[in-house]
């Protein structure tokens, strides 16, 4: 029992930090612009792609170092050239403009790169394992991603409060004319936050590209929980980010690997049912099953009891 | 035309006008009378056979959709349309219809293809798809007389489809599940050192059909063998596999058994990789579409799947050089499932045999219908169920002895067992209402 527990903590933590790099940014966007970007999983699949055919030709390191600038570069120019004209029009044409550009996304990456599974390896330096427990091992490129990903939030937490960019930016969040007329360029400012946001997607689709297959479903399997995260996390917040990204990894990893369900509920109270009834999906049903819903879950029980989120501090 | 002439002489002024009308009317229609005979003749010559193929072509299990249209398209130009067509002349054309493995997607998708007049489509990815589809037909069918549409099931395994809700529409070219499963089973009890199995699947009808009929063919063959895990994930949502696989390992199983399909195969397949367990994995559909480029190297040997189609080395040369050709038109693909090419080849011969398209007479014909595949198998289409019975056999991904490699990675399917078409036959229960004519 005590290997499934440290390997389950250790799969939700890669699984809990990757959603943090894809968090990390939206969620920046979302303080900033106060637009939520349905296109951010989609960077994180250009993300992936790029660093595929980056690596073919550079390496992995290549791919690692060059895809995300690629992939910023093209949030930038998508902020600046089609975000900032759609702003002029309301919060729900941006809404409406960034969910089309996620089909967009997904389609040209069809086009240009096939419907296929690509063979996007992970780099030979970590084909070892890290370590081994109880006959499991835990391979090192694992190790590379949660690093990269505390590295990421160090960086990030750093930059945002201690650095002088950091508190034009913070500053540009709560009061954009204030900034604006202290010579700033507060545009300029989104601009560069929305390339930094969707650059981190990319980076989040450079590492977990190998790991998690690089195909075009890859955005919407990872869309929808992000959003999650970031609702739960506090929309606008680092550090709920971190928290509920870890949260929503784990409670995913533990529900998993734990073989509970109603069965072993009902046998406690020494009840129990026959497959006939007309109940039976519900009488067996397990934890592992229901595992997928769980932060969708989690999220309805926040919004009800914490609609600002565990860290939000936005007044509606 | 008395009519015409004493309208015309009348007098009054507004009599006049009523009679230019009706000339102008009855001239028109003479026209166009003349002309519809005349795109008649001509369309009778021209006018294309056209067959829907109805997957997914776009969303998360597109891969599988396109590869299959790709083929099929291929399939036709090759054996007919570049051989003057068939019926006297007439091209195949194929008809993409996507619905996006959804059977929401699908009643939209077939209504379309009614409007389109489309009276055979091939369907083959998701069980839950094809139900949905033999339903929508089933019912389109007994209020449409005249007009009935066939359904040409490539790939669909749920054995319902050929039991309890079999249809005259339906045709199945692909062995079901439990037909698979039978022989899988066979395969596992010979090797001794299995002395337990993890089963893990995608949570639809497909998966559960893999999970409850291992358990109860081991059962039977091999009650020895433990069944150390019986897991459901839900289909194309699962991000990482880690957490399943750590369950795996620390089962101690010492094998797997899925019947994962496209990104969920190959996300599962790697994450064992990745977590260092050694297992076999026993597949249905561990190769092609990326797939086998994914696994390389680190799945050699360890991968076995249950097909339909013979794998290296090919029986045949017939097949050679349809493959040869396939890939100098498409280097880039592989023919993924060659009961695709099966189908479209039997459905062209009850076409010839009977000199009519429509359904019913295809129908007809197909049944109790014996055919040499290109791959020199000998293919039984059953009357009674509309279950294709074909050999069977078990291959493993290696990058040895392949002379037909899957997606260029030099790694292919090496098939290491094989049974003969009489022994897949399985009883049925179907109880076919047949339309009268």
């Amino acid at each position: 029992m005590a290997e499934v527990f440290v390997f389950a903590t250790l799969n939700g933590l890669v699984t809990g930090l990757l959603l943090f790099m894809l968090a990390s940014g939206l969620t920046l966007i979302f303080s900033m612009m106060g637009v939520l970007n349905f296109a951010h999983a989609s960077f994180y699949m250009l993300g992936a792609y790029f660093a595929y055919t980056l690596s073919t030709y550079i390496g992995f390191w290549g791919g690692l170092l060059i895809a995300p600038l690629i992939v910023g570069g093209i949030g930038a120019a998508i902020e600046r050239y089609g975000l900032r004209r759609v702003h002029q029009s309301g919060h729900v044409a941006e809404l409406v403009f960034t969910f089309g550009l996620a089909f967009l996304i997904e389609e040209a990456v069809q086009f240009f790169w096939g419907r296929d599974t690509k063979n996007y390896q992970s780099p030979e330096l970590f084909d070892f394992a890290l370590f081994s427990l109880f006959g499991q091992e835990f391979s090192a490129y694992r190790g590379f991603m949660i690093a990269i990903a505390c590295l990421i939030f160090a960086a990030l937490y750093f930059i945002l409060t201690r650095s002088r960019v950091g508190i034009i930016i913070q500053a540009s969040i709560s009061h954009p004319q204030t900034v604006a007329n202290l010579g700033h360029n507060v545009p300029l400012i989104f601009m560069c936050v929305f390339g930094v946001g969707t650059a981190l997607a990319g980076v989040a689709g450079v590492i977990a590209g190998p790991v998690l297959t690089t195909f075009p479903g890859m955005a919407t399997v990872l869309g929808s929980i992000v959003f999650v995260v970031v609702v739960i996390g506090g929309l606008g917040s680092l550090p709920g980010a971190l928290i509920a990204s870890l949260l929503v990894g784990l409670l995913q990893s533990y529900a998993i690997a734990a073989d509970v369900g109603v069965p072993e509920l009902l046998n406690q109270f020494g009840v129990s049912f026959d497959s006939s009834h007309p109940l039976d999906d519900l009488w067996t049903l397990n934890l592992p099953q229901v595992a997928p819903v769980l932060p969708y879950l989690l999220l309805v029980l926040v919004l009800i009891f914490k609609p600002t989120g565990l860290m939000g501090n936005r007044e509606e | 035309m008395p009519l015409i002439h004493d309208l015309y002489h009348s007098q009054s002024k507004k009599n006049r006008f009523a009679a230019q009308r009706s000339i102008k009317k009855i001239a028109s229609l003479t026209i166009g009378a003349v002309a519809y005979t005349l795109s008649l003749t001509a369309a009778s010559a021209q006018e294309p056979v056209r067959l829907g193929f109805m997957d997914p072509l776009s969303g998360t299990f597109a891969s599988v959709g396109t590869s299959g249209l790709k083929a099929l398209e291929f399939a036709a130009d090759y054996f007919y349309n570049s051989r003057g067509g068939i019926l006297g002349g007439r091209m195949i054309e194929i008809v993409p219809l996507d619905n996006k493995q959804s059977p929401t997607e699908t009643q939209l998708q077939f209504r379309r293809a009614v409007s389109e007049e489309l009276r055979i489509i091939f369907q083959g990815n998701s069980s839950a798809v094809a139900n949905t589809l033999n339903q929508t037909i089933a019912k389109h069918n007994r209020r449409n007389a005249g007009q009935e549409v066939l359904q040409i099931n490539y790939a669909a395994v749920d054995p319902i489809l050929t039991n309890e809700e079999c249809s005259f529409w339906h045709f199945r070219f692909d062995a079901h599940a439990i037909m698979k499963l039978d022989v899988l089973t066979d395969f596992i009890a010979m090797n001794d050192e299995l002395n337990s199995i993890y089963i893990i699947g995608q949570d639809y009808s497909f998966g559960q059909v893999v999970a409850d009929n291992t358990i109860r063919l081991l059962g039977e063959k091999r009650p020895d063998i433990e069944i150390v895990g019986n897991e459901f994930h839900p289909i194309g949502q699962v991000k990482d596999f880690t957490p399943y696989v750590t369950k795996i390992a620390s089962s101690g199983a010492d094998a797997v058994v899925t019947g994962n399909f496209g990104a969920d195969m190959v996300s599962l397949a790697r994450s064992i990789i990745d977590s260092g367990l050694t297992v076999p994995i026993y597949t249905f559909y561990a190769a092609y579409d990326g797939i086998t480029a994914t696994l390389g190297a680190d799945g050699k040997d360890r991968i076995r799947l249950i097909h339909t189609d013979r794998a290296n080395p090919l029986a045949s040369d017939e097949r050679r050089e349809f493959y040869r050709a396939f890939k100098a038109k498409n280097p880039d693909s592989d023919i993924t499932q060659s009961r695709l090419v099966n189908a479209l080849m039997m459905v062209v011969q009850a076409m010839e045999q009977t000199q009519s398209t429509d359904p019913y007479d295809i129908a007809v014909k197909l049944e109790d219908m014996r055919f040499t595949s290109i791959a020199g198998d000998e293919l039984w289409m059953r009357g009674e169920d509309h279950q294709l019975f074909q050999p069977l056999y078990i291959s493993k991904h290696t990058d040895e002895g392949i002379e037909f490699d899957a997606d260029n990675s030099g790694f292919g399917l090496f098939t290491e067992y094989e049974v003969s078409t009489e022994d897949t036959l399985t009883d049925h229960s179907c109880r076919m209402r047949r339309p009268r004519r």
